[in-house]
């Protein structure tokens, strides 16, 4: 007999060491952890639609283009906070997108080896900050800061546009814009920076040899090469962004309504949530939870997006934490 | 180009450096003994007439802790459980999708999952809807993808030689996994598990309609309870001083909260590379 299996005993063919029911179960088990998070998903748009449901009866689709949100007279409508998440993302990414390329750049091409690991351990100090904290500097040194010297400067000199006119409270979607700028960095910076390392030498090396510049060479032969994953990484901001609620909460200033000024109060998705929702009954509570269900579908949508184009680059393993 | 980019580092580190000072400055002002056992004071300005107690977060540390406990000891089993399962079994469409949408997960804002806590107690619980069982939940839910993914990249990490020397000793695979692989994988796995709970330590979003925050101390699970990033959430926009102080006290011991959680992974992620490298 040229191997030691039991001849005639059940199942050994299928299975020489007979242990199928510890593997079926251990199979199953952990295979039901991992539906339970499918189940998850699929539980959280189905119970907030049935809370939605009132307010989606009374208002329908008008309801994200309705522009008044007045629990008095009852009327609701997500168009206020669908402007302020666009105004303050949009801010969010003009300011922080380009810092965070600086940075990566800095840090994938021109920066001494000796000085790139710490420097990156304290960029990424930045995402490790809770975002409340953000919110409570934001309260006692941002907002005092824009209000007494950067917006008056900019009302100053650049006050003939609309979106610089009108009262400066410190308060308000310019300084919510800001500070969703400074907590995208992190993040925008860090995938950056891989995407740019992930680019093989040979393109830099080719692109000096033609006799480019140290910037040209990085522009031609870098940058152009993780366009894509530097596309992932601000898509993946713009996720964060979207989603960022309480350091925005702090310091946009709670209305709810649209202005045409960049220094007035407004409100986000996500802040009229964290604001309203602990005193809110009946109706109101049900179209708060139709904008939590709004904010969800589109900050999926979003993060799929991203984590696909994330996934094309480093392939499916890469990038487990965001 | 070189001093643009340098700028650029300038402008990320100049608030980093401007919220670590503010926050050691103000916080170290009003930490002491009784900052850590009273409970909320009466608020109170700085004026002529009276003296401010300056009270302590006593009753959003013992919060946050029970919340902190409880929610990690409902999800990180459950993680872990995914975890492998995404790691051992990784064929067919309902691994990828598992594994897409706990990474999808991970990068949803954390107030949703609240919302959806709230809105499910509206439903079953009317009358818990603000409660600690709520916030547990409501964190379980934030940590659970997160600890899926870093677990199961820290078992993709383990050597397939090692799994087949195993299944080629006639171990079956469920011992396989459960003893040989997870035992390897340890540090990882730890390392995912101490990471959720600093991320999760310091979420406000998905407790504001769950646990509520409570000024007095309290450690039942129907009624709400306090946690220390709540505190800081509404002692910040609160107009009294001495609410003020304690909230900036509370962002420094989170702050030292997370910079030690921080400094404990670095050092497990260190060991776990100096044993390789003796092996390699």
């Amino acid at each position: 007999m040229a191997f030691p299996f039991r001849r005639g005993a059940r199942g050994a063919r299928r299975n020489p060491t007979g242990s199928t029911w510890g593997d079926t179960l251990f199979h199953l088990g952990s295979g039901a952890a991992a539906i339970v998070l499918l189940a998850l998903l699929g539980l959280i748009v189905l119970v907030l639609s049935l809370d939605a449901a009132q307010s989606i009866g009374v208002f329908g689709f008008g309801f994200l283009g309705n522009r008044i949100w007045d629990p008095n007279t009852d009327q609701f409508g997500a168009l206020p906070f669908i402007y302020g998440t666009l105004v303050t993302s949009a801010i969010g990414l003009l300011l922080g997108v380009p810092v965070s390329l600086g940075i990566a750049i800095f840090l994938a091409e021109l920066a001494p080896a000796s000085i790139r690991a710490p420097l990156t351990y304290v960029v990424e100090l930045l995402a490790a900050i809770p975002s409340v904290v953000y919110g409570l500097w934001g309260i006692f040194v941002l907002v005092p800061a824009m209000a007494n010297v950067v917006d008056p400067a900019l009302q100053s000199v650049l006050g003939f546009l609309p979106i610089f006119q009108g009262p400066v409270y410190g308060y308000g979607l310019l300084s919510a814009g800001v500070i969703l700028a400074i907590m995208i960095i992190p993040t925008v910076a860090a995938i950056s920076r891989d995407a740019l390392l992930a680019v093989p030498q040979s393109q830099r090396e080719a692109a000096l040899s033609l006799g480019a510049t140290r910037w040209e060479s990085t522009r031609m032969g870098v940058l152009r090469y993780a366009r894509s994953g530097i596309f992932g990484a601000i898509i993946l901001g713009l996720g964060r962004a979207f989603g960022e609620t309480i350091a925005v909460t702090m310091v946009i200033g709670n209305a709810n309504e649209i202005s045409g000024s960049l220094f007035a109060p407004g409100n986000t998705l996500s802040s009229v949530l964290a604001s309203n929702i602990r005193e809110a009954f009946g109706l109101q509570a049900s179209a708060l939870i139709e904008l939590a269900l709004v904010l969800f579908l589109v900050t999926l949508v979003i993060n799929a997006f991203a984590r696909i184009m994330v996934w094309r680059v480093f392939g499916e393993r890469g990038e487990a934490v965001s | 180009m070189m001093g643009l980019t340098v700028l650029c580092l300038g402008v990320a580190l100049v608030p980093l450096g401007s919220i670590l000072y503010s926050v050691a400055v103000q916080g170290g002002s009003v930490i002491n003994v009784d900052f850590f056992t009273q409970t909320q004071p009466a608020p109170c300005s700085p004026n002529p007439i009276t003296t401010c107690t300056q009270g302590g977060i006593g009753q959003a540390l013992v919060g946050t802790l029970l919340l902190l406990s409880l929610s990690c000891l409902i999800a990180i089993p459950l993680g872990i459980l995914t975890g492998i399962y995404l790691a051992e079994y990784g064929k067919g469409p309902l691994v990828h999708g598992v594994r897409f949408f706990a990474d999808v997960m991970t990068g949803l804002p954390s107030i949703v999952f609240g919302m959806f806590v709230y809105a499910a107690f509206l439903i079953v619980f009317p009358g818990r809807v603000f409660s600690a069982l709520a916030g547990v939940l409501a964190l379980a839910l934030l940590v659970l993808p997160f600890v899926a993914r870093t677990t199961e990249e820290s078992l993709r990490l383990v050597p397939n030689g090692l799994r087949e020397a195993a299944l080629a000793l006639g171990l079956p695979k469920y011992k396989v996994t459960g003893r040989i692989v997870l035992s390897s994988a340890r540090d990882g796995v730890v390392t995912g598990a101490i990471l959720a709970m600093g991320r999760v330590g310091g979420e406000t979003a998905p407790l504001i309609m769950t646990a509520f925050g409570n000024i007095y101390m309290s450690t039942r699970l129907d009624q709400p309870i306090g946690a220390m990033s709540l505190l800081i959430f509404y002692n910040a926009a609160s107009p009294y001083a001495n609410w003020n102080a304690l909230a900036w006290g509370a962002a420094l011991i989170l702050a030292l909260m997370m910079l030690g959680l921080s400094i404990a992974v670095r050092i497990l992620l260190r060991r776990r590379f100096r044993e390789r490298r003796i092996g390699a």
